[in-house]
């Protein structure tokens, strides 16, 4: 009895610890105040001003763009050389992988930085481009670490045996490895997706042009204060994102049975 | 189900893409300006006016915005950094001279913030805006009137207050407090300083950054140091606070226009920055962001009620005491060293 209850507890105040920090945010959306202390009334005008406001909403876009661009090239470059470094063998191997575990390590401003002195040199103009390379950059190695482990728990011989049995190379990779190691590219995915649109350091440094994405110009408001605006944006993000993830389990649900 | 995922995907990514690409042949004007500091409706008028096209970004610091500009691999047209950040910009050679014959509305700069000792001729900057640091205070909570630095130190307010957590000016309350210049380079003076600050520590509640506002509305802080701007904010709302300029004198502060170095439209920067000194465009900016324009049209058109406020116009005479910082060069690793020594204490 009293362990259902701690269990309860300790449940209740896990849940809390994560998402009351977004429910004070979702109320403050609605506080017809500049404040984000004090409750003054409702009102709905924020989500009206977001709309109007179009600095935020082009912020927004590049943020969206960038990251599925992001995501999709790392996931892909990510996948084949998680491919390449799971049938390499030794010595070869580690220092492959230790490679790919310095970007990780690294502080964001090293890599950031670097980054714009490299772009710099190479006289590439600073702006969506250098960006999106940028991104790709820094989630790959996140990638080649999310996919790897499904390579390993698959069975060595499987691509040998496809062979074997007569499949081109493409078609091994099709039919007999991509659906084993899917799980891993799912999962490496959404978290380069997540990394992009949470990276402030890395984009302020190599953006230019008046290409900026949410964390930017969010950040850039520190002087005059956070506005309410933000908070209204966040909820509705938050809001998509449950949403998303609320269709996503009842179609797996509909697909199990 | 996967399928009509991708198709989806692959849609909104082209749809993007295109929507993204609307490429014309208008000049465009790359502006750098601080995060929400004018008002965006004015860049349409500008573009209306002048068939130029304005690209906007944002910084939150003069330091973010130095590194961008010194490092290249992007230009900008415009920027709007603050004073001691002019003046090191200037010394290295970062900036493009402005032809003040191409800014006709130059003249609608009050003649007291033209040739400002951090670039003298305003041969590379015009003034935009314009404020103080001060102290704020809840008059329902501090009940005694504060007029000085000395009420930071009065142990009747232990606990109460809070100040800038930003290395210098903090160090400026103290060496204002004791009557030196806040651009001094005495080492004696500065070690005064550090001293002042370190007695002070234990009643101060915290250093803070731009949260100063919610724990000021939520009580949490009866009193704090904060730039004008702030102040305005908050008493434009909370008619309880109170905002004074401390009689030993304060840091004037000014944020300036200027073409960096390398731009590659000087004529349409001039027009922008021709554009930002006009009395109706001034007023929108002023209206927006709330804190004190550097335009004497501009101040025509303002609520009467703003003039003579110590958070947004204050009257000349309270400003006897006040500098502007200027660029410490290489004594700032001092200033550096002062701060973490206070800091660790």
């Amino acid at each position: 009895m009293v362990t259902k209850i701690l269990n309860k507890f300790y449940t209740v105040l896990i849940f809390g610890f994560l998402y009351a920090p977004i429910a004070v945010l979702a109320v403050f959306s609605f506080n017809d105040s500049k404040s984000t202390a004090k409750w003054e009334g409702f009102t709905l005008d924020w989500y009206q001003s977001l709309f109007q406001n179009s600095y935020i909403m082009k912020s927004l876009y590049y943020t969206v763009l960038v990251a599925v661009i992001a995501a999709i090239a790392a996931t892909i470059i990510g996948t084949f050389a998680a491919f390449g470094i799971f049938y390499m063998k030794g010595w070869k191997q580690r220092a492959i992988l230790n490679v790919n575990s310095i970007p990780i390590l690294n502080p964001d401003i090293v890599t950031g930085i670097s980054l714009m002195t490299l772009f710099v040199a190479l006289n590439i103009e600073l702006g969506l481009l250098t960006m999106i390379i940028a991104h790709i950059t820094f989630c790959i190695p996140y990638v080649v670490l999310s996919v790897l482990p499904k390579f390993k728990q698959m069975p060595a011989e499987m691509l040998e045996a496809a062979l074997d049995l007569g499949a081109t190379p493409w078609v091994a990779f099709k039919k007999v490895i991509y659906p084993e190691i899917k799980p891993g590219i799912i999962t490496g995915a959404l978290i380069a997706f997540t990394l992009s649109i949470d990276d402030f350091v890395i984009s302020f440094f190599n953006t230019g042009n008046g290409v900026s994405n949410l964390s930017i110009a969010i950040y850039s408001m520190a002087r005059r204060g956070i506005k309410p605006e933000i908070n209204a944006l966040s909820t509705l993000m938050f809001l998509t994102v449950l949403i998303l993830m609320l269709i996503l389990n009842k179609r797996t649900k509909i697909e199990e049975i | 189900m996967k399928k009509i995922i991708m198709v989806v995907m692959i849609l909104t990514l082209v749809a993007f893409i295109f929507t993204g690409c609307k490429s014309d042949d208008k000049v465009v004007l790359n502006v750098y300006n601080w995060g929400d500091y004018i008002d965006e409706d004015i860049f349409d008028t500008f573009e209306e006016e002048t068939g130029i096209k304005i690209n906007y970004e944002t910084f939150a610091t003069n330091e973010e915005m130095y590194t961008k500009i010194k490092k290249g691999g992007t230009q900008y047209d415009i920027a709007i950094p603050s004073d001691y950040m002019i003046e090191k910009m200037i010394k290295e050679d970062l900036l493009e001279k402005i032809d003040l014959t191409k800014i006709p509305n130059f003249v609608n700069i009050d003649s007291r913030f033209k040739g400002l000792a951090f670039d003298a001729e305003n041969a590379y900057s015009v003034p935009y805006f314009w404020g103080t640091v001060g102290i704020i205070y809840n008059t329902n909570l501090i009940k005694t009137p504060v007029d000085s630095w000395g009420a930071l130190w009065d142990t009747a307010n232990s606990g109460e207050f809070t100040m800038i957590d930003s290395q210098r000016d903090s160090i400026m309350v103290a060496l204002k407090k004791l009557g030196y210049s806040m651009n001094t380079k005495d080492l004696n003076e500065l070690e005064a300083a550090k001293n002042a600050l370190i007695e002070q520590k234990p009643l101060v509640l915290a250093y803070v950054g731009d949260n100063v506002k919610d724990m000021l509305i939520s009580e949490e802080a009866a009193m704090a140091v904060v730039w004008s701007g702030e102040a305005s904010a908050v008493i434009q709302e909370y008619d309880y606070f109170e905002y004074v300029l401390p009689k030993e004198g304060s840091n004037m502060w000014f944020d300036n226009v200027i073409i960096p170095k390398g731009a590659k439209n000087i004529d349409a920067a001039h027009q922008f920055i021709d554009f930002l000194c006009r009395g109706d465009i001034g007023f929108k900016n002023a209206d927006y962001v709330g804190y004190a324009t550097c335009n004497t049209e501009t101040m025509k058109l303002l609520d009467p009620s703003l003039i003579g406020t110590t958070y947004a116009y204050p009257d000349e005479a309270l400003l006897e005491n006040f500098e502007i910082f200027s660029d410490p060069g290489d004594f700032i690793k001092e200033y550096d060293r002062i701060w973490t020594e206070i800091k660790a204490n």
